[in-house]
């Protein structure tokens, strides 16, 4: 709040969206106007609110709450401060106060409650919205009571395999061992998704918190975050939270004065989409070569180092403080099916309002792509959207009203995954982007299983060969994808050659016209 | 035709579990240890299902994605490999879904493989092959014209073996192999993806890798990918057999692949109770010599040593030797003749050597060269626990939570155990090395030594004394266990000698060389690290204490019991192939078969009555002595079958001189060796391919050397030496070794049980093995020891007479390295040449700085027995103020610098301590000019036989 002669407050993002395109020339130029103008500026870094066509985006303080101005370019400061933008005054560039953006006010921010409103790295501001309360409410119960809140809550593993977050735990609990690790999956490969960046940028200490509360529950007093490399920005703030809150006695030999410990480490990721998987992951983090191991022993039983290991994917650590902090019924009461609570969803693509909603699982593709998102960027019909990565499927105009629900998903043979949604126009060319598949698995196959090493390769000549009919037996060729692409599913060691296929067929089924085949195909995915 | 070279693979290694469990396969129902691979219990079950990637050698990868099964009750395609097999499941193997997987899976291996099966030199036996005839695959259907790697070169650089990546179906078991069996991680994969190739090291060719070329990725790999060089020229054998490696002590089992009498290549053999299937460079690969052309086959005699060979019938060889032994005995006396049996050779041969001499020489003049390797280790161990050998097997060290290496260097002199050794490190057991020298398992990958006590050459004593005195002032012995066992009186004695404060570590630093602390965590860590195990070699026999430190170890092991249970132990790791055996049958001057004393009636009246003639009661000469005795004019005549002295022997002008001076040098050998070249009488002898007998390896284990081609030179060694008691007039006449093995069994009480059809039965032996143990002991001093109550011996420390002085600043030790066995005799005349082409003298930085000597140059090592000159090793490796080299190179001159101090037991040269001086050089020594002048001479004495040569030769 501004009052008149204090500081004006202002928070430019320091999210790495924001920062790619001028977030720190901005916040260099409002610094610089305010020093000519003799205003006295409180800049905060804050993290992203998820609008990233707004970005830079631009909040200004004012009793009304804050104001956002974006997208903002250095050159727009001085015309800011000429319409009054210290005290939130109206400017082309002005979308009035931040929460009322229907973006986010139509959203369920329960994890992403904080995202974008506090600084990253403070946690006085941390503590002051709710943070560490799950931890606190953690180190008054038993294990086996933290387990449970965590099974009740129904959480599902967000990192695409869904798999309920609590057995996972109860199974490492369960285990007799000296040494159990905890191990957050933050190696975030999937095309056109942000979730767990944005939470280890804009709320580092969320996940702190819930690896922490993980290690309580199930008697790990290690961990590490595995970060994907291209990630630098995550891996600065991540080591710098680690630091404050081993500093502060949240983290460390005695966390919270509990006589409990659980010390953080962050590793950089290789570099190889691969080492999100959770094996390779394990490899990679023990210093080998990032490839699969073959399951069982599940990492539960058998992790890092041989020893008991819980793996979580970011958004499955972050989603646990709310629930110790407001209990499972809180959480479970979000969602539909066995689908509990609400998913981050990243928006991405040809798309008018890229970036980040959270919603409760029920919501349909057609609200994300058109309420939310607004459209195509380019203006053109959208085509189809793939959902869950690239390994996801693609889905044809008819299934974007199914309810986001991995139940719902599954049942037509298309995955929820880590919530990455990438948009294509009418232009799109199908047969191009199941080549481009097949293509991604071959560049980033671990190499070790023969239907994904052998067999991507093989699929881009095939479809090369299909869109040459000329020199090739279409027919046949179909065939032959349709067979390897059956060889891959059931054949490879893990997701990412037995997904492989998933885009490919459904393109394939959904946009036969694409691959020159006669629409539709009869032969239903 | 090729049956033989397929054994049963249960594609997963055994488990073992006291919970069964119950299930069923393809309707039969198969019961299994928990833990068990689905894939390993459908073998159980009489059902092969088929795989790739899978060797029962290795632990499953489940990569090449053939064995998937079904399961009842579980959705997908769970791979048999990696799924454990649990109790209820219904499994299914074959159907038509899991066929057409398969041969979707095949189908694309097949789109990036050479079609040249008839030319391929795996034709036959190749798993690829095999599963392409099993999975069905009619037709590519991706065509050939895709990315492949059909055109990437090949790597010849190995001399054994090729790897042709063009081959390559990534499975991995050449990776795992070097990683899991041989514990050297020199391959990886490189690229991924498609791009995945099996890389040597950082993309590097063979043998500019960490490779060390043991096979077991030659052995591992299921296609033509890496292939011995001997299968390409030949092609796939014919016929095998199982036999023994006549190298180390360790004693490896090996299936010599055979076409008619030529061998294509030796296998590890997987039911080798010593080896489990693996093997190193020399065993696996280096058997060339076997058919050098350096090979004698012709019976030689000669008046003079400076006379021309002459080659002449075994008839006329045999007929001269004996002619002379009886000339010399008649006219220097009956003692004045002896015999040497190399530790090389087999049981049957070692006893029929002993036998000749004292029942045809009628003297105890024998001796084996175990008296200058092991000779400590019989003696302290009889002393200490009562029996003259290692108390476990080799699988034992799998228990062991502590491994305490002392002077061994296991991974160059005993590497197929060293890989054992360190599997098991890597499961994290703690070493302890206690060596002068930072060897390889002091720090290799994944493996790390806790402790190495880097001493002083020379002051083990003072070291085990120390620890003991750690153990037993901080109370960490067992009590419970010496009380039960121990002799009070000789523990009483010796627990107040090692008390004393002048034995601890920190009075004894500024002698041994090793700080105080880190010898009290080694104390510590033996006494209290659970199972703990002590293996020892040279480093602590060859030395003028070496009994003394081989009772210190025995006294350590004893005071915190770690003796008479798996996973403990006291274990001398043996040099050579027979060491072991060689002491068991008698080849000693003092004792008949079974470590019984000449002096003992009861015992020399059993051999006197079943050889019939009557046995001296005084010992014999041992080497050393046989070798002053020629000087002094007392000992003339000499049959030496096997063995090199004038090469292995230290003080080597001694040595020479005293064989210039005997009259009649009877040496039979494949070649003509150092000792030959002063020999009067030549006798061919036969490599371990072309004789019955067998070998006894550290473990105490007596397993069988097989005949797999006909002797070169007619006679097998055990009938050579037939042919001379014959001719001698005292007759023996055995048809086949194993008459003459049931003739030890009979007379030699740890031996009753064994025979030929027990080892053959059983694979390999273990003795004691009578009636109290029938199928052998593999443990032993289990409840009690040997010998009754276990004796402490004081182990007083005292200095060698070598001492550092200003004349000759630096102490030389001396070992072998991984490619080159002893004098060389058979490696020299291998490809394992290219690995070490030269004896070389590894020197510090600082000694190096100190006399202006860069890695290369040459240096004069000098001592005050001789010197020699050998090119430069500068090495941080060695600590400052020691020297070493190895001995595998008669030019190199080593033993001509070692002196004639020995153990003050047993005579063991002290080897491993000889004060030197060592100076930049420009020309090869004094020695080395004669050494080279002499050796010419004697080319020519030897090429000039083929003039004489016999018109009907053997």
């Amino acid at each position: 709040m501004n009052a008149p002669g204090t500081a004006v407050t202002i928070y430019v993002p320091r999210d790495s969206a924001a920062l790619a395109v001028g977030a720190d020339e901005v916040a260099a130029a409002l610094q610089a106007e305010c020093t000519r103008r003799g205003v006295a500026l409180n800049l905060v870094r804050n993290g992203s609110r998820g609008m990233f066509w707004l970005e830079p985006l631009v909040e200004v303080v004012t009793p009304a709450g804050r104001v956002a101005y974006g997208p903002v370019a250095p050159d727009d400061i001085a015309s800011l401060f000429d319409a009054g933008l210290p005290t939130g005054s109206a400017h082309p560039l002005c979308h009035g106060l931040t929460d009322q953006i229907p973006y986010l006010a139509k959203q369920e921010r329960l994890t992403f409650a904080r995202m974008g409103i506090t600084d990253p790295l403070s946690l006085t501001d941390y503590e002051a919205h709710d943070g560490f309360k799950g931890l606190r409410a953690a180190l008054a119960l038993a294990p086996e009571a933290i387990v449970q809140q965590v099974l009740d809550s129904g959480l599902r593993g967000r990192g695409g395999a869904a798999f309920p977050t609590g057995i996972k735990w109860k199974t490492v609990a369960a285990a007799a061992a000296a040494q159990k690790y905890i191990v957050c999956n933050a190696d975030e490969g999937d095309s056109g998704t942000f979730s767990d960046r944005m939470t280890m940028e804009g709320d580092p200490y969320m996940l702190i918190e819930g690896m922490t509360i993980a290690a309580l529950a199930t008697g790990a007093t290690d961990g590490y975050v595995y970060i994907r490399s291209e990630y630098p920005d995550a891996v600065a703030t991540m080591r710098d939270a680690v630091a404050r809150a081993t500093a502060a006695g949240f983290l460390g030999d005695d966390v919270l004065g509990s006589c409990r410990a659980f010390r953080l480490n962050i590793r950089k990721a290789a570099g190889a989409y691969v080492c999100g998987e959770e094996t390779a992951m394990l490899e990679s983090l023990e210093g080998k070569r990032g490839i699969v191991r073959a399951k069982p022993p599940l990492p539960a039983l058998q992790g890092l180092f041989g020893q008991p290991t819980v793996i979580n994917n970011v958004i499955s650590f972050a989603s646990v403080p709310l629930i110790l902090a407001r209990g499972a019924a809180f959480y479970r009461d979000f969602g539909m099916g066995r689908s509990r609570g609400t998913l981050p969803m990243q928006l991405a693509g040809n798309i008018k309002h890229g970036g980040l909603v959270e919603k409760a699982f029920g919501v349909t593709l057609r609200e994300l792509m058109f309420d939310f998102g607004g459209g195509s960027a380019s203006g053109r019909p959208i085509k189809t959207a793939q959902v869950g990565g690239p390994l996801g499927t693609y889905l044809s105009e008819s299934q974007w009203d199914m309810p986001m629900d991995y139940e719902a998903y599954a049942a037509v043979g298309a995955v929820v995954g880590h919530g990455g949604i990438v948009v294509h126009d009418d232009s799109a060319d199908l047969a191009k982007l199941a080549r481009y598949a097949m293509e991604f698995c071959a560049i980033e196959s671990c190499g070790k299983c023969t239907p994904c090493r052998i067999g991507s390769t093989r699929g881009v000549e095939v479809i090369d060969k299909i869109m040459t009919p000329a020199r090739h037996n279409r027919p046949q060729q179909v065939q032959l994808l349709r067979d390897l692409c059956d060889t891959m599913v059931n054949g490879s060691l893990c997701a990412m050659g037995g997904m492989t296929p998933f885009p490919v067929l459904s393109a394939l089924n959904h946009f036969p016209q694409d691959f020159g085949l006669a629409a539709p195909d009869r032969q239903a995915a | 035709m090729l049956d033989h070279l397929k054994e049963t693979d249960f594609g997963t290694p055994k488990r073992e579990s006291d919970i069964e469990v119950t299930l069923e396969i393809d309707g039969e129902q198969v019961t299994v240890p928990k833990g068990t691979s689905l894939m390993r219990a459908a073998v159980d079950a009489g059902i092969q299902v088929p795989k790739l990637c899978a060797t029962d050698s290795l632990e499953p990868f489940g990569s090449c994605r053939l064995c998937l099964v079904e399961i009842d009750g579980r959705k997908g395609f769970p791979a048999s490999c990696t799924t454990p097999a649990e109790a209820g499941m219904k499994v299914r193997t074959q159907t038509p879904k899991l066929q057409e997987l398969r041969k979707g899976v095949m189908e694309l291996y097949i789109s990036d493989h050479p079609l040249d099966c008839l030319t391929c030199s795996a034709n036959g036996n190749c798993e690829l092959q095999d599963m392409a005839g099993v999975t069905g695959l009619r037709n590519v259907r991706y065509g050939m014209d895709g990315a492949n790697h059909l055109n990437t070169p090949k790597d010849e650089s190995n001399p054994y073996f090729t790897y042709d990546a063009s081959k390559c179906i990534v499975c991995n078991r050449c990776v795992r192999a070097c990683e899991e069996t041989q514990g050297t991680f020199a391959l990886t994969i490189s690229g991924r993806g498609f791009e995945s190739r099996v890389s040597p090291g950082m993309d590097e060719p063979f043998m500019e890798s960490e490779c060390v070329s043991c096979g077991a990725c030659v052995e591992a790999c299921p296609t033509a990918t890496l292939q011995e060089k001997s299968v390409i020229w030949l092609g796939q054998p014919e016929h095998s057999k199982i036999t023994t490696c006549a190298y180390c002590g360790v004693g490896c089992g090996f299936k010599a692949e055979m076409k008619g009498n030529e061998v294509v290549r030796m296998v590890p053999w997987k039911d080798g109770a010593a080896n489990e299937g693996h093997s190193c460079v020399k065993g696996r690969f280096a058997w060339g010599y076997a058919t050098h052309t350096d090979r004698i086959t012709t019976p030689m005699i000669r008046k003079k040593i400076t006379d021309p060979w002459q080659a002449v019938s075994w008839e006329e060889a045999i007929a001269y030797a004996a002619g002379e032994f009886k000339r010399i005995q008649a006219k220097y006396g009956r003692d004045s003749i002896g015999g040497i049996v190399s530790s090389r050779c087999t049981n049957e041969e070692g006893y029929l050597v002993q036998k000749l001499v004292r029942a045809a020489f009628g003297n105890n003049n024998v001796d084996t060269c175990a008296r200058v390797c092991h000779s400590p280790t019989g003696y302290g161990l009889k002393q200490t626990l009562g029996e003259s050998a290692g108390t476990q097997t080799f699988k034992s060290v799998e228990k062991a939570d502590v491994i305490l290496v002392m002077g061994a260097n296991p991974t160059d002199g005993h590497p197929v155990f060293a890989s054992r050794m360190k599997k098991r490190l890597r499961e994290g057991a703690k070493l302890i090395v206690i060596d002068p020298r930072k060897i390889d398992i002091v720090k290799s990958p994944h493996i790390r030594a806790e402790l190495h006590l880097q001493l002083r050459p020379g002051t083990n004593v003072a070291v085990v004394t120390a620890l003991a005195h750690v153990i037993a002032t901080e109370g960490l012995m067992a009590d419970e266990y010496i009380g039960e066992r121990c002799d009070d009186k000789s523990f009483n004695e010796w627990r107040e000698f090692v008390s004393r404060p002048e034995n601890s570590p920190e009075a004894t630093a500024a002698t041994t060389g090793v700080p105080a602390a880190d010898m009290r965590a080694a104390a510590r860590l033996y006494a209290t690290g659970g199972n703990a195990a002590i293996y020892y070699g040279l480093g602590v026999t060859e030395h003028s204490q070496g009994s003394t430190t081989v009772m210190g170890i025995a006294n350590l092991a004893m005071c915190t019991g770690n003796v008479g249970r798996e996973g403990v132990g006291v274990n001398p790791l043996r040099g050579q192939n027979n060491v072991q055996g060689s002491c068991d049958i008698g080849s000693f001057p003092h004792e008949l078969p079974g470590y019984r004393h000449v002096s003992d009636t009861t015992v020399r009246n059993l051999f006197e009555q079943a050889w019939g003639v009557e046995l001296q009661s005084e010992p014999g000469l041992r080497i050393p002595n046989m070798i002053d005795a020629a000087l002094d004019g007392s000992f003339m005549g000499l049959y030496c079958e096997g063995e090199d002295i004038v090469q292995s022997d230290p003080d080597t002008q001694h040595i020479a001189h005293a064989l210039e001076a005997m009259e009649c040098i009877v040496v039979q050998d494949l070649f003509l060796n150092e000792t030959a070249k002063y020999a009067h009488v030549f006798l061919p002898g036969s490599s371990f391919l072309e004789k019955d007998g067998t070998f006894t390896n550290a473990e105490r284990r007596i397993s069988r050397v097989t005949k797999v081609m006909p002797p070169a030179a007619k006679y097998a060694d055990w009938e050579v030496t037939m042919l001379l008691s014959n001719a001698l007039g005292y007759p023996m006449n055995y048809t086949h070794p194993r008459e003459i093995m049931a003739e030890i069994a009979a007379l030699t009480p740890t031996f009753s049980g064994v025979s030929y059809e027990l080892i053959e039965k059983q694979g390999s032996v273990q003795w004691p093995c009578n009636a109290a143990a029938p199928n052998g002991t593999p443990t032993m001093h289990i409840d009690t020891f040997v010998r009754g109550k276990g004796k402490f011996i004081i182990t007083q420390y005292v200095a060698s007479d070598e001492k550092v002085t200003r004349k000759f600043p630096l102490i030389l030790t001396t070992g072998r390295i991984l490619s080159q066995y002893n004098v060389g005799a058979q490696t020299r005349r291998t490809e394992n040449n290219q690995w070490h082409s030269e004896d070389r003298l590894e020197i510090h930085p600082v000694d190096a700085e100190d006399r202006g000597i860069l890695d290369g140059d040459w240096v004069g090592i000098q001592s005050r027995a001789g010197d020699t000159v050998l090119r430069a090793v500068v090495s941080e490796r060695m600590q400052p103020g020691v020297v070493y080299t190895t001995f595998h190179f008669p030019e190199s001159g080593a033993n001509v610098i070692t002196t004639d101090n020995s153990d003050w037991a047993t005579n063991c040269p002290e080897y491993k301590v000889t004060a030197v001086q060592v100076m930049p050089v420009s020309q090869p020594s004094e020695w080395q000019r004669e050494f080279s002048r002499f050796d010419k001479v004697q080319a020519e004495l030897l090429e000039a036989r083929h003039s004489t040569e016999p018109v009907s030769g053997p």
